[in-house]
């Protein structure tokens, strides 16, 4: 199956619709909430909690028998939980910093998942088999059903962010500021780490254990390129997660045997080495542009005071004097010249150049304007 | 019954009263039994060196930090039912300056405490953070990026935020740390204009020269209260050296 063939089985196909529309919500909660928790310096606390949540998947295996995906993601979610406020217990009880915390409770949940996942290999249940799929994830097993929960949570997840989406925001940019208002602080930010909880939960099937936390951050680090409002910021987080879901899904459906979590991980990524790259305010391409065009503006600017300071000297400002003299200054060359006689600055007249009153006029305010400009 | 109604008419006396207040970071106290009154209507500086816990005492008044023990009453009623009435301009570095917003959605966001959870601000929060914001001198900028504001008018964007809020007592976290004359000298007179409205303005304060200048109350912390009163009566070397543990006449009038 090719790209093409994929857009077109894609409205009619049961399992390729299923998996599409499974991933592209998925992306577009997880990019949703992991604006929030870009904001709060807290990317790597997805990481701790998609790790966290492995024990919960192995021992609500052990506990029901069941490999009934909701059951798992229960257990997923309560050893989520349980790993996020220990995280937050040890940062305010003690004196480790939130990485050290972080990297403390996400190897310990990790391995102590990864224990109990062998030891399930080894018992003779044939019911067995499977569970290390959370590792990595694998949307083709993704049904009507699950879609429907991720639709759901996604649902209650927008309704409450509009909801809240001032308490949010006062939150996110000052939390003691936002205490002094009245507001529950402790219920805001419980609100807030549960859903990225929940969302990172339901993500564990299609992108498993692993590579969760790029779903959180890379649709978010690469919307925060393109603007500088926080509303747009999120919905691009949406879409840029929705788009990577469902290109993702697309390559590895065309592709054998490419497995869909990591494809989808590498497209969000596109996404953000393309921002960073190309966005106009904050992209690298434009801020370097942006420099040279500073640089060769300055030179010019130098080039003509410095010709302001010898006209200064003469009565008739347009004095003719020779080009030569400029070599005492480094910053001239043929191509700033030309450019001061486009601007009808300086003309030229064989070796020898003269300052127009446009151009000593320009020279002369040159530092107040500057000045202006500043302010 | 009796006792109890003159003690609230005393403490109606002051703006803030602070009681026995004790907060310790670990185990050591950052400040120890603070007891400290505040009169209506003073522009009052809290000054000491460096780890005094001038910043602490502040935000234990506040309740943003937990003390170990007193109590913090705003005109005779705890604080927690009188939130309203209270202001804070929060140090200029505490926050992130690169959140994605603009120095107008800044200022509002003084508005969200009347409004209460969930209700959206509509015009007349809009209305009021506009004034506030031509108050400070930032109404071109309202539309910013505010990590493209310099020092000085992010610390304007704090103070207009504050504004807003129309309070009767403000608490302010040196707002005049790292800022240029131009502004420093426009933040003084603001704060002036609402000690002239009769509000009461608390500010924590490096500069000791410009204190008789700028305020008429003083307030001396190194971890315990050193002493409080007007500023022409109590800025002395005796309460300096106190506070400092140096001989500040000297270095001043070097």
């Amino acid at each position: 199956m090719n790209l093409q063939e994929y857009f077109s089985l894609v409205f009619s196909d049961y399992t390729l619709r299923t998996i599409t529309l499974g991933t592209a919500i998925l992306g577009a909660v997880t990019g949703m909430l992991g604006s929030f928790a870009v904001l709060r310096k807290q990317s790597l606390l997805g990481d701790a909690i998609s790790h966290a949540a492995l024990p919960g998947i192995a021992l609500a295996f052990l506990i029901t028998g069941a490999k009934d995906s909701n059951t798992l993601l229960l257990g997923a979610l309560v050893s989520g939980l349980i790993g996020t406020f220990w995280i937050r217990g040890i940062i305010s009880k003690t004196h480790l910093k939130s990485d050290t915390a972080l990297g403390l409770i996400l190897s310990l949940f990790f391995g102590f998942g990864m224990l109990l996942l062998t030891f399930i290999q080894k018992q003779p249940n044939a019911n067995q088999a499977g569970l290390d799929k959370y590792l990595f994830g694998q949307a083709a097993t993704l049904v009507e059903s699950d879609v429907w929960l991720m639709a759901i949570v996604t649902g209650i997840c927008v309704v409450v962010m509009l909801l809240f989406w001032k308490e949010f925001k006062l939150l996110l940019f000052d939390a003691d500021y936002t205490k002094t208002l009245g507001f529950n602080t402790k219920f805001i930010d419980i609100l807030i780490t549960t859903f990225i909880v929940l969302a990172i939960v339901l993500g564990l099937q299609t992108v498993g254990v692993v590579l969760m936390s790029a779903m959180l951050l890379a649709p978010a680090a690469a919307a925060r390129q393109w603007t500088n409002s926080l509303s747009k910021m999120v919905l691009l987080a949406a879409i840029f997660g929705a788009f990577s879901g469902v290109f993702g899904t697309a390559i590895s459906a065309s592709q054998n045997n490419l497995s869909t979590g990591p494809v989808i991980v590498i497209v969000a990524s596109v996404f953000v080495v393309f921002s960073f790259i190309f966005s106009p305010s904050r992209g690298l391409l434009f801020r370097q542009i942006r420099f040279i065009n500073n640089r060769r503006d300055l030179e010019l600017q130098k080039t003509l005071s410095f010709m302001y300071r010898i006209a200064e000297t003469h009565d008739d400002i347009s004095h003719p004097h020779a080009i030569k003299i400029l070599n005492n200054f480094q910053g001239f060359t043929k191509k700033t010249l030309q450019k001061l006689v486009n601007k009808n600055y300086v003309t030229i007249d064989g070796t020898m150049w003269s300052l127009t009153e446009e151009g000593f006029e320009t020279a002369a305010n040159l530092y107040n304007q500057n000045f202006k400009a500043d302010v | 019954m009796d006792d109890n109604m003159k003690e609230s008419n005393a403490s109606t006396a002051f703006a803030v009263k602070v009681d026995d207040l004790t907060v310790a970071y670990n185990y050591k106290p950052v400040l120890w039994d603070i007891d400290l009154e505040i009169p209506e209507g003073v522009l009052m500086a809290i000054v000491g060196p460096n780890g005094a816990g001038k910043s602490t005492l502040i935000k234990a008044i506040l309740g943003i930090l937990k003390p170990i023990a007193g109590s913090v009453s705003i005109y005779g009623k705890p604080y927690k039912k009188q939130r309203s009435l209270v202001a804070y301009v929060p140090q200029k570095g505490s926050v992130d300056w690169d959140f994605p917003t603009i120095a107008l959605d800044v200022v509002m966001m003084g508005t969200y405490g009347s409004l209460g959870w969930i209700k959206r601000p509509g015009a007349k929060e809009k209305k009021a953070a506009l004034e506030a914001l031509e108050k400070v001198g930032m109404l071109p900028f309202k539309n910013r990026q505010i990590s493209q504001l310099s020092g000085g008018q992010q610390q304007r964007i704090f103070l207009a935020r504050a504004l807003v809020q129309d309070a009767s007592i403000y608490f302010m976290d040196e707002p005049f740390q790292g800022v240029d004359a131009t502004t420093e000298i426009a933040i003084i007179n603001i704060l002036k204009e609402l000690r002239k409205e009769g509000k009461t303005v608390v500010v924590v304060h490096h500069d000791l020269q410009t204190v008789p200048e700028y305020f008429d109350w003083v307030t001396f912390l190194n971890v315990k209260k050193i002493a409080t009163g007007p500023v022409k009566d109590i800025f002395n070397d005796d309460n300096l050296t106190k506070t400092y543990g140096i001989n500040y006449k000297v270095s001043v009038q070097k």
